[in-house]
């Protein structure tokens, strides 16, 4: 296996201790098919226990790892070593978030915005005996949008966003795309006036940040745009 | 000091379907670990069982096949009533689960999609793409918000207080401001999901340490057949990375090293990829210790499904491809995906009734934490989904049941000494020489011991040899501190206080193991190597002494599938 010694700036912040953050420089031999994460594991078992960063399942479904890495946000799991360029790999935590300690941000926020829009299924009717019938069709227009993970890749990197806190982002719409496009869900009148309203749709100027930022690919930017023109024009575009 | 009628531990599907049944009916509150969308029940893949008939070709399956098909995949070590409960109730969970907005992959009539998995019958297994467990916890998640379920995020719990055989509360570590605090509450539900990180080369997510089982297991409740772990036979040979069964549902290929469909050898039905897990893993293990897997990468196989239609593989295998793709730079629609046997689950933990009442009033558990049981020696893929979705609400229903009719009342005083007592355990920790990196090398050395002699094929000689590692390892623990002092978000403090935990869980497994001179599904042993219905037709009930597990044991619950020979 081939190996390579490489250098990581990590991120670091106590609010206990530290007036300002600072980077702190670690070097890792690395190896093929090592990913962000393994490195930043290896540093917090055996060189730096004090180091604090969310991680879990290490294969892209749980969503904790998103950070910064170069100034792209990715998911450290998911992301080779292999694919990372430059000397010195920059590592900090999702931008315009309030830093708990080093790469862990405050994701209150991030999720309060995430309950503005109701997300979950909507029905007036009343539950049929088996399943609600779901064409393959219809199912197929949900299709990217229900990976998901709630990283807040997406959020995080919205040049919107970092200075308006009151738009709600790419990912709360994208959940409320979700359901809108749900063929089973009849809450449109209960999610309008959030996502038509001043935090709402059309805060969005198209930077695709969020869509780079993904790293599930979902289009975000097509979720929000297909938001909008429901709200536009009153009814699902399902061509 | 707060207090509740009921605290959930966990946020993965279990405990958010318990929470989902309690809220509004009773003051409940869970803490759990990581936010609930973080839980490991995300990374699921395959599919949840449940017999809805929505095939041309599984019209006749029924819940008695379903519970036939699991007891015989348990190795009739399964409770046969809690098995036609799951089985049951399985159906309306899932619909339930349909109802709330799971998006499950379609039939062309518009019904819930099924696909073949192991050791079922029929073409049972619910799925949405090769992503269920994602869909079912963000679904389950998102109700929970619907239903308003009050939750800690990210707080860990060390302690159960339990005295004169009541609950009386918890003890938890808040990871984001580092307090400890107390909460009243005359009943806990257990749902913390499994222990796999025990293991070195697992499928399962960090958070998997089995501290739940621990917590529960100090607090004298007793843990049951601890010693059947399941093996999966498809990861992904360096990371261990899940790869489902539903791979070879829709059709996939085990070949070796020569291009032989080896499964043929071992079992004569079809498709032969579809045996229950406990054979085609041990079977994939012999074809690699006798030479006929790929040498590289620890040892692995291969797993092909170059031969289906590119559409499938895109559709119904997404996320396999791009695991796949991610990981191991391999495009499943070129190449044969490159596996090994893998530690994946805990048919074993904390003990349990069909209602999740544990042996100390007002303890329940639900989920992977758990055992009913319903997977006996060997657990059939897609089952443990439809466990936590069907005895977490169980064990909410029996919870509530108890809020409302137990007359006790928690005392205020027990919780308050517990806290005291766990403060100034962290404090001792801190105050300790030996912090850094001793803490996980024993760690590693723990997981390492684990896979070599508790592992798939094991024997006398290697479990003794396992059970000593383990008390050495327990002893240098014992000299173990914290070296970080912060308060917040101290990663260092929670690896050692979990490390506790999995060498108690590590040593009731590899004993428990030792004990049991049989072979029976998941456990196989090379120095007794058949099923022993005379002498161990029982399960393995482990109770804490400060001096290790003592072992006793409790009867089968048979029904009207008698033990057979478990032929496939």
């Amino acid at each position: 296996m081939k190996k390579k010694m490489r250098k990581f700036k990590i991120y670091r912040y106590d609010p206990e201790k530290d007036s300002k953050p600072y980077y702190r420089e670690y070097s890792v031999e690395t190896h093929e098919g090592m990913t962000l994460l393994d490195a930043i594991i290896h540093i917090s078992e055996n060189m730096d226990p004090s180091l604090s960063v969310r991680y879990s399942c290490r294969m892209s479904v749980c969503g904790s790892c998103g950070m910064s890495v170069n100034d792209s946000l990715k998911l450290a799991c998911k992301t080779q070593l292999e694919t990372l360029h430059g000397d010195v790999l920059k590592i900090e935590p999702l931008p315009s978030m309030k830093v708990i300690k080093d790469l862990v941000v405050d994701m209150e926020p991030f999720l309060d915005n995430l309950k503005k829009v109701k997300p979950y299924l909507i029905t007036h009717t009343p539950d049929p005996a088996k399943e609600r019938l779901q064409s393959v069709y219809d199912r197929e227009l949900i299709d990217s949008s229900v990976d998901c993970i709630l990283c807040g890749c997406c959020t995080t990197s919205c040049p919107v966003f970092w200075t308006d806190k009151g738009y709600l982002g790419p990912a709360a719409i994208t959940k409320a795309f979700r359901f809108l496009y749900d063929s089973r869900d009849e809450g449109y009148e209960d999610r309008l006036h959030v996502l038509g309203g001043v935090g709402g749709v059309d805060k969005c100027h198209h930077a695709y940040r969020c869509v780079e930022a993904c790293p599930k690919n979902i289009n975000t930017t097509y979720a929000i745009d297909m938001v909008k023109k429901l709200i536009l024009t009153g009814k699902r575009d399902t061509e | 000091m707060n207090k509740f009628d009921v605290i959930i531990i966990g946020g993965g599907l279990a405990g958010l379907r318990a929470g989902i049944e309690l809220s509004g009916n009773a003051k409940v509150a869970m803490l759990t670990k990581v936010y609930p969308m973080r839980s490991h029940s995300s990374a699921a893949e395959g599919g949840v069982n449940a017999a809805l008939g929505n095939r041309g070709d599984n019209k006749e399956d029924n819940v008695y096949t379903h519970t036939y098909d699991t007891v015989k995949g348990s190795d009739y070590l399964a409770d046969q009533d809690a098995a036609e409960i799951l089985c049951k109730e399985g159906i309306d969970r899932v619909y339930e689960m349909e109802h709330w907005g799971v998006p499950f992959s379609r039939t062309e009539e518009g019904k819930i999609a099924q696909r073949p998995f192991g050791g079922g019958s029929y073409a049972r297994a619910c799925y949405a793409s090769d992503k269920t467990g994602h869909a079912l916890l963000e679904t389950m998640y998102e109700r929970s918000l619907k239903e308003n379920l009050f939750v800690f995020n990210e707080y860990m719990v060390l302690k159960l207080v339990v005295k004169d055989g009541y609950v009386h509360g918890v003890v938890a570590l808040s990871l984001r401001t580092g307090e400890v605090e107390g909460f009243i509450a005359k009943t806990i539900i257990i749902a913390t999901g499994g222990l796999g990180r025990i293991y070195s080369f697992t499928t399962n997510a960090h958070i998997n340490t089995g501290f739940g089982n621990a917590i529960a297991y100090w607090a004298g409740v007793t843990l049951k057949d601890s010693e059947f772990i399941q093996f999966h036979p498809t990861g992904l040979p360096t990371t261990g990375i899940l790869i489902t069964e539903g791979v070879r549902g829709e059709g996939g290929i085990l070949k070796n090293r020569l291009g032989e469909r080896f499964m043929e050898k071992y079992v004569s039905m079809k498709p032969p990829e579809l045996a229950p897990r406990d054979i085609v893993a041990r079977s994939m293990m012999i074809e690699i210790n006798e030479g006929r897997g790929f040498p590289d990468m620890g040892g692995y196989l291969h797993l092909d499904v170059t031969h289906l239609d590119p559409e499938i593989v895109k559709k119904r295998l997404s996320q396999i491809r791009e695991l796949t793709i991610s990981f191991m730079g391999i495009d499943p629609l070129k190449k044969p995906i490159p596996v090994r046997p893998v530690q994946h689950y805990s048919m074993g933990g904390i003990g349990t009734d069909i209602d999740g009442a544990t042996n100390i009033k007002g303890i329940y558990a639900a989920g992977e934490a758990a055992c009913v049981s319903v997977h006996g020696a060997n657990r059939l893929g897609a089952n443990s989904l439809l466990e936590t979705l069907v005895f977490g609400r169980r064990a909410g229903v029996a919870a509530l049941n108890y809020v409302r009719n137990e007359r006790f009342n928690p005392s205020e005083s027990y919780v308050n000494s517990a806290v005291v007592e766990i403060k100034s355990k962290i404090k001792g920790l801190f105050n300790k020489k030996n912090g850094g990196t001793e803490s996980t090398k024993i760690m590693h050395e723990l997981q390492q011991t684990m896979d070599k002699y508790v592992g798939i094929f094991r024997n006398q000689i290697g479990l003794e040899r396992g059970i000593e590692i383990i008390a050495d390892l327990k002893k240098r623990f014992e000299k173990v501190g914290v070296s970080s002092k912060g308060t917040t978000y101290n990663l260092e403090l929670i690896r050692v206080l979990e490390l506790e935990g999995m060498l108690d869980i590590a040593e009731v497994i590899a004993k428990g193991a030792l004990a049991r001179t049989e072979t029976r599904g998941a456990h196989f042993r090379t120095d007794h190597k058949e099923r022993d219905d005379t002498n161990w037709l029982k399960h393995t009930i482990a109770e804490y002494t400060p001096d290790g597990p003592r072992f006793s044991y409790q009867p089968v619950l048979i029904g009207k599938y008698k033990p057979q020979k478990r032929v496939y």
